[in-house]
């Protein structure tokens, strides 16, 4: 039997200027330390939430992060979903390989990120948006 | 606006960052540390990151920056205390820090500051100074 994700707790956070970056980060360790997430394990989290959070920043104009704790059989975890409305990604298979890099960061971006997260998902149309959604779980 | 405190000791200048620095203050920082290392005259810079419970690679291309340009102004930079949750998820995020040395601590940090120095200001005994070249 394929197990289901439940949504326990939802929560969500504009983020629109750099200033929001660090309280945002403090929200998701909040919910992390909540579900009893290990020290490692928040810590893999925050950093690709920081990560993802940037990258809304400095490519979409900033949007909308959406927070759920979530349920997978006995497992729990956090979900979030970054949606932005900028420009969108043309070539994500692109996007998603190691040392490419658009902007001027240090081009580990989207795959070092994936690396810290159990799931990631990302959706791009260009000229309408980028959605991306990562799970970190408790024991994962 | 926020800074960063830099304490001057002897020849070093010491950076205890206690806080989540949100992007303009680390680049306060980045510029402040280089104009300080040209005022002082400073031969060497330890950043404290003991209380940061993460860093991501904007944080990471800061180290490195002031690495980097402190080696242009003749200092050299040891970052020390970085807790172990923030060195796994630097590393599994691709990320090196180069440039920078690392130490343990602040105690081990100084050491190694104190020997970059030595081994730079004291060439060899007075001996061999003319037989070389």
């Amino acid at each position: 039997m394929k197990l289901m994700k439940i949504v326990l707790s939802k929560d969500s956070m504009k983020i629109e200027r750099e200033q929001d970056v660090v309280p945002f980060r403090g929200r998701v360790k909040e919910y992390a330390v909540k579900i009893g997430m290990s020290l490692v394990n928040q810590t893999k989290l925050i950093t690709a939430a920081s990560e993802l959070v940037r990258n809304m920043l400095k490519y979409g104009n900033g949007g909308v992060v959406l927070i759920e704790v979530i349920s997978e059989g006995r497992d729990n975890g956090i979900r979030l979903t970054f949606s932005d409305k900028g420009p969108g990604i043309a070539d994500i298979a692109l996007a998603m390989k190691d040392g490419y890099s658009s902007g001027k960061s240090l081009g580990i971006g989207l795959p070092g990120t994936k690396r810290l997260v159990n799931e990631f998902d990302i959706k791009s149309t260009p000229g309408q948006g980028t959605t991306v959604s990562i799970i970190k779980w408790k024991n994962g | 606006m926020d800074r960063i405190p830099i304490l001057r000791m002897g020849k070093f200048l010491l950076v205890t960052i206690q806080i989540d620095l949100y992007d303009r203050l680390a680049t306060n920082l980045e510029s402040d540390l280089v104009q300080m290392v040209n005022k002082t005259e400073a031969k060497g810079v330890l950043i404290d990151i003991s209380a940061l419970s993460i860093v991501d690679s904007f944080m990471g291309r800061i180290l490195g920056n002031i690495g980097s340009m402190s080696k242009i102004m003749d200092a050299e930079t040891v970052v020390v205390g970085m807790q172990p949750a923030v060195a796994i998820t630097l590393i599994e995020l691709g990320l090196e820090l180069k440039g920078v040395h690392t130490a343990l601590n602040v105690e081990k940090g100084m050491e190694l500051l104190k020997e970059k120095i030595a081994s730079d200001e004291e060439p060899p005994d007075e001996t061999d100074e003319d037989s070389t070249e």
